[in-house]
């Protein structure tokens, strides 16, 4: 299945903005997130959306999902 | 002079005018003359279709009628760092009649590098104290509340009860979290903006909706660090925040609800997110 992946502020370093990515059914977003060697620290802060639904690292993704990750900004 | 009747004032509004302007210096005048606050009288001058040559840049854009809503608006900017100074200026120029800001800090040395209140005079002076000085400086018909104590959801909720927009400028996401919560209990629009680096976010969240909770779940407990933030992101951040609390305000235009838009400004993207 296809998966979009979109990668937002420092998650970009080395990987990409935006890619379309191929994994087997049931794969979980953890998994993605081991394919792309996101590290634990980046996975704990990591904002995770699936099609705009607010999602977890066991969340099960479909074909077609769109998989956006970006930190947590809170400076002013 | 004491002035009781409305067409009086109105006849020496009429003769201050050129050609449907009003200025400062006249309306100024006439507000020691008449002992009629210079707000009422810009107000009263509005409504006469004289308008103060402060906001004659601002026609066009906006409608007489809509500058009259804004002259009549209520706003609350929570923190008054590097978004929430460069928010109130737009604020003041856009003249928003009615702004309170609320920041318990002073200006450090390292604030020089994007906080737009900050000069090397002002180190250790509050930030709120500077912010109605500017406010003063560029718009003395607003009427500026500032409040230096520490943001707390419980006084929150007696001083924000009636504000129409309320801008999260603060600086940690406990703080932000309950501000979110405040505003939904007061059902007040809260314009989200959050910066960092290169990169900013802002949304808008209206009551009812919890987008901040969301964006921020799992690092609720994250303690306020030091990070590092050049000028041009708060400015940037600050003036879509600003957009938006007009557009509320206004009630025209599209709004950032129920998505958040993530600037990146090394990249140069500007993505917007749907949250449901």
């Amino acid at each position: 299945m296809k998966v979009t992946v979109k990668l937002f502020a420092f998650l970009r370093k080395g990987r990409f903005k935006a890619n379309i990515l191929e994994f087997p059914e049931g794969t979980r977003v953890l998994q993605v997130l081991d394919a792309l060697s996101i590290t634990a620290n980046e996975r704990n802060i990591g904002i995770l959306f699936v099609n705009g639904r607010h999602a977890h690292l066991d969340s099960i993704l479909q074909d077609g999902d769109v998989l956006a990750i970006f930190p947590p900004v809170a400076g002013g | 002079m004491k002035m009781d009747n409305d067409k009086d004032i109105i006849r020496l509004l009429a003769d201050c005018s050129a050609s449907g302007r009003v200025s400062y210096e006249k309306v100024r005048d006439l507000a020691v003359k008449t002992d009629i606050p210079l707000a009422n009288l810009e107000k009263l001058a509005m409504e006469q279709g004289f308008v103060p040559l402060r906001y004659q840049r601002n026609i066009g854009t906006i409608t007489a009628a809509e500058q009259q809503v804004l002259m009549n608006a209520k706003v609350a900017v929570i923190g008054c760092g590097g978004l929430g100074g460069n928010v109130l200026e737009q604020l003041a120029r856009l003249g928003v009649g009615n702004i309170l800001v609320w920041d318990y800090d002073s200006f450090e040395e390292h604030n020089l590098n994007r906080q737009l209140l900050s000069s090397l005079d002002l180190i250790g002076r509050s930030k709120v104290d500077a912010a109605s000085q500017r406010v003063a400086a560029i718009n003395p018909a607003i009427n500026i509340i500032k409040l230096a104590v520490e943001f707390n959801r419980a006084a929150g909720h007696t001083i924000l009860a009636g504000y129409q927009a309320v801008v999260d400028a603060l600086d940690n996401i406990p703080d932000r979290l309950q501000l979110s919560s405040l505003c939904r209990d007061l059902q007040i629009p809260l314009v989200h903006g959050a910066v960092e680096g290169w990169v900013g976010q802002l949304t808008t969240q209206f009551p009812g909706e919890n987008v901040i909770e969301k964006i921020y779940a799992k690092a609720s407990n994250s303690e306020k660090r030091s990070i590092s933030t050049p000028v041009f992101t708060p400015a940037l951040v600050a003036s879509l925040q600003v957009s938006e609390v007009i557009k509320l305000l206004l009630g025209r235009g599209e709004l950032l609800r129920n998505r958040i838009m993530l600037v990146n400004l090394l990249d140069m993207d500007f993505d917007t997110v749907e949250i449901f």
